[in-house]
């Protein structure tokens, strides 16, 4: 209870800024308005816009806040925010979604999105807390190339005491991930974690390269990858749709992982993401600290939405 | 996508105003409701979509479009030019300190694109015959100071670092009394990336620039930000005075609705645009183009600027007699090809064209660039003569060139057929006289 109590503060915390700026001004509005009329609702219409949530969402909610206040005849401003908080929960889902866990055997995360979302931060914050709940944790430094990326993974591999397979820079991706695979398989490690490059999704033979690696190491470790983490930042817009669209459809994406939440963006963009494509966000980055890597919990984000 | 380019959606909206001749508030009130929902999705600010709105809503009231068939393209037009006009001129420079050094800061969001921009901006000045000098100041994430001297090699500029225990403050004291002691005329500070929002490093921020005095703070900018990009760019303008804005990752496909939300809140120019993940691809910011992609109307400017930078007009004009006389050969064909690929990756390419600037279009015609290098060694494996006439290549000479060129014969008679046809073609026109070949870029290539 301890636990969620102070990880309600912390994401309270991380969200403070989200916070003050939306629910802020979600509160003046509500309280400045005495009826619902249509200039509360298309402020309510650019309050969400502004979280990113993209224009084709933002108008299906607010049509549907509509028809549920014209449904349940409710003439209260205050009662709207009850509401909008049922529709975004809708949205993002209301169960937490854990990581994929392979009991008594391999359990492959591959880590995927464009460049500089935090792939390489996540995967060393990851290897931290999967070994500090107790796993033996492998990482796989397939960032072969950006410049120094292998360098900035080994710095995490010593932090939080996780080994580090690499090859030198330019090399092919694939073969560091059959030769992790094989170290993985004969260390009998919990966790595989491959840190991909980063790639924009509209480069066609990166987006095979990344086919590529999935495929090796599905032929090495039955069932894997068993979790495909899409790491997306928290500032994106709305290319962060076609952005999972077309991760999904290269490499079948299991989670989205939201990072950089510690800023005044919103990260509205996963609802949208989970609302089109039907990609659960798994874990949230609220700071920059290695315990600041947290499994996402929809009720939680939504009431530290709310909250004040 | 949704959104499949503001133009056609708004010939929709105002096909059915195509017998007004003019337009009244309530016609463009609907259409700028389009106008709106466009911006929006290209993830311009919506505060900024209001203004915008409003004022093309001013200029567009009883505007005169008689002479115009399509009323939609009229608005189009007002929308674009005043996008164009709003996000400023081409200014490609860095203003320049009367006395060298002139001092660069490049600052920007974690994962923006500051260290690799700051290597390209390196690498670009290098070539315009500056020496310029690295400085490694960030000093907190991990191999960020590697990741700068990995560039600096690729790039040939030297990277002056003191390791990550230095106070950045220092770093960037010594590295410019540095430049001043090597001749080095450009020092360009790559700066820890941070969260605006975080105190301490943007007072260490000012503390560099006050220490250093830049003639230029340039902040870098991710392409795909959303509506917080006018947060990162107030807090940066604000606290910093930024000068100038390097727009990134502007080779996915995002509309970049963040440029014109940056622009309009800092109201400095965007001067650079960085395109692809090699060094060498960082180019100057055109206002025109940016708005052509906000709206989803493609880049022609820059694929038709790229066409003329690679294609050698006196080659041309020879090509185009040719193509009058039908004398169109194979090594035409292969100075052709070289030049398309000059052009950049096809893919590239192709999504500069109108319409195709969306993924799904770009699958189908992606061209294969391995099937090029094919095409090219099938030809490179004939005789002149074959390749003057290619109507010798009997079957004895195909399947010689299948095995020269590592291809099957199949793959040469293909080859063959489509040349063939091709020329078939041309001499269609010949014979019509509606050939004109423009600067011989009108051909259907054979693998296209």
């Amino acid at each position: 209870m301890d636990r969620k109590i102070s990880f309600l503060d912390r994401l309270k915390q991380g969200l403070r800024k989200t916070r003050e700026g939306f629910v802020g001004r979600l509160e003046t509005l509500l309280k400045g308005k005495k009826t619902i009329d249509s200039d509360l609702l298309d402020e309510l219409e650019e309050l969400l816009i502004e979280a990113d949530l993209g224009v084709g969402v933002v108008i299906e909610l607010i049509d549907n806040l509509k028809e549920r206040v014209s449904q349940e005849g409710m003439t209260e401003p205050e009662d709207v925010k009850e509401v909008l908080k049922q529709e975004l929960l809708s949205l993002v889902g209301d169960e937490t979604v854990p990581l994929r866990a392979n009991r008594d055997a391999l359990t492959v995360i591959m880590v995927v999105g464009v460049n500089g979302t935090g792939k390489t931060t996540t995967v060393g914050k990851l290897a931290a807390m999967l070994q500090s709940s107790g796993s033996k944790v492998l990482i796989a430094a397939a960032d072969t190339f950006r410049a120094a990326a292998i360098e900035q993974l080994e710095i995490w591999g010593r932090r939080s005491g996780a080994e580090v397979i690499r090859q030198q820079q330019g090399s092919d991706p694939a073969a560091v991930v059959y030769d992790a695979a094989a170290a993985a398989k004969s260390r009998g490690v919990d966790y595989l974690l491959i840190d991909t490059a980063g790639r924009l999704h509209t480069k066609v033979n990166l987006m095979e390269e990344l086919k590529k690696i999935r495929r090796v190491v599905g032929r090495e470790v039955e069932g894997a990858p068993h979790e495909v983490l899409l790491v997306i930042d928290a500032t994106t817009g709305q290319n962060g749709i076609t952005q999972a669209r077309l991760f999904k459809e290269a490499v079948d994406v299991t989670g989205i992982v939201l990072t950089k939440l510690d800023g005044t963006a919103k990260g509205g963009i996963a609802v949208s993401i989970g609302k089109e494509l039907a990609i659960p966000v798994k874990l949230i980055g609220v700071g920059e600290a290695v315990e600041d890597l947290r499994e996402f919990d929809p009720r939680l984000y939504v009431e530290a939405l709310f909250s004040s | 996508m949704i959104f499949e380019g503001l133009s056609e959606k708004l010939q929709q909206t105002l096909r059915k105003l195509r017998s007004k001749g003019r337009l009244t508030e309530k016609d463009v009130d609907e259409v700028l409701r389009e106008v709106r929902i466009a911006l929006l999705e290209a993830d311009v600010n919506f505060k900024v979509v209001r203004q915008f709105v409003q004022s093309v809503k001013e200029k567009a009231i009883g505007q005169d479009v008689l002479g115009s068939l399509t009323p939609g393209q009229q608005v189009v037009k007002i929308v674009h030019s005043e996008l164009t006009s709003l996000m400023g001129g081409t200014q490609a420079k860095i203003a320049m300190a009367p006395k060298p050094p002139t001092v660069v800061m490049l600052v920007g969001l974690q994962g923006a694109g500051k260290t690799t921009a700051c290597a390209k901006l390196a690498r670009s000045l290098k070539a315009q015959g500056h020496s310029p000098l690295m400085v490694a100041a960030d000093v907190y994430r991990a191999a960020a100071i590697d990741q700068l001297k990995v560039l600096g090699d690729a790039v040939e500029v030297p990277v002056f670092s003191m390791g990550a225990d230095q106070n950045p403050v220092d770093i960037a004291k010594a590295a410019v009394a540095h430049a001043v002691s090597r001749g080095r005329d450009i020092v360009l500070v790559d700066t820890a990336g941070r969260l605006h929002i975080d105190d301490d490093l943007m007072t260490e921020l000012e503390e560099i620039k006050s220490a250093v005095n830049p003639n230029e703070i340039l902040l870098a900018a991710d392409a795909m930000t959303g509506q917080d990009a006018v947060n990162v760019a107030k807090a940066f303008a604000d606290r910093l005075g930024v000068t100038g804005v390097i727009l990134t990752k502007l080779d996915g496909d995002a509309r970049g609705g963040a440029a014109l939300s940056i622009r309009s809140v800092t109201g400095c120019p965007i001067k650079f645009a960085s395109v692809g993940e090699k060094l060498d691809a960082l180019e100057p910011f055109h206002p025109e183009r940016m708005a052509s992609r906000i709206l989803g109307m493609g880049d022609v400017l820059t694929l038709i600027e790229k066409a003329e930078a690679v294609i050698d007009r006196e080659k041309a004009r020879k090509m185009e007699e040719k193509l009058r006389r039908a004398e169109f050969t194979l090594d035409d064909f292969m100075d052709q090809l070289a030049q398309m690929r000059q052009m950049g990756p096809i893919d590239q390419i192709l999504s500069m064209m109108p319409g195709l600037g969306n993924v799904k279009a770009l699958k189908g015609l992606s061209v294969d660039e391995k099937q090029l290098s094919r095409i090219e060694a099938i030809v490179n494996s004939m005789t002149k003569e074959e390749r003057l006439r290619p109507e010798v290549i009997n079957g004895s000479r195909r399947r010689r060139i299948a095995a020269g060129s590592g291809t099957s014969v199949q793959e040469v008679n293909s080859l063959l057929k489509q040349f063939a046809q091709t020329r078939k073609l041309l001499k269609q026109f010949k014979d019509t006289g509606k050939g004109r070949v423009k600067r011989g870029r009108g051909i259907r290539l054979p693998f296209m």
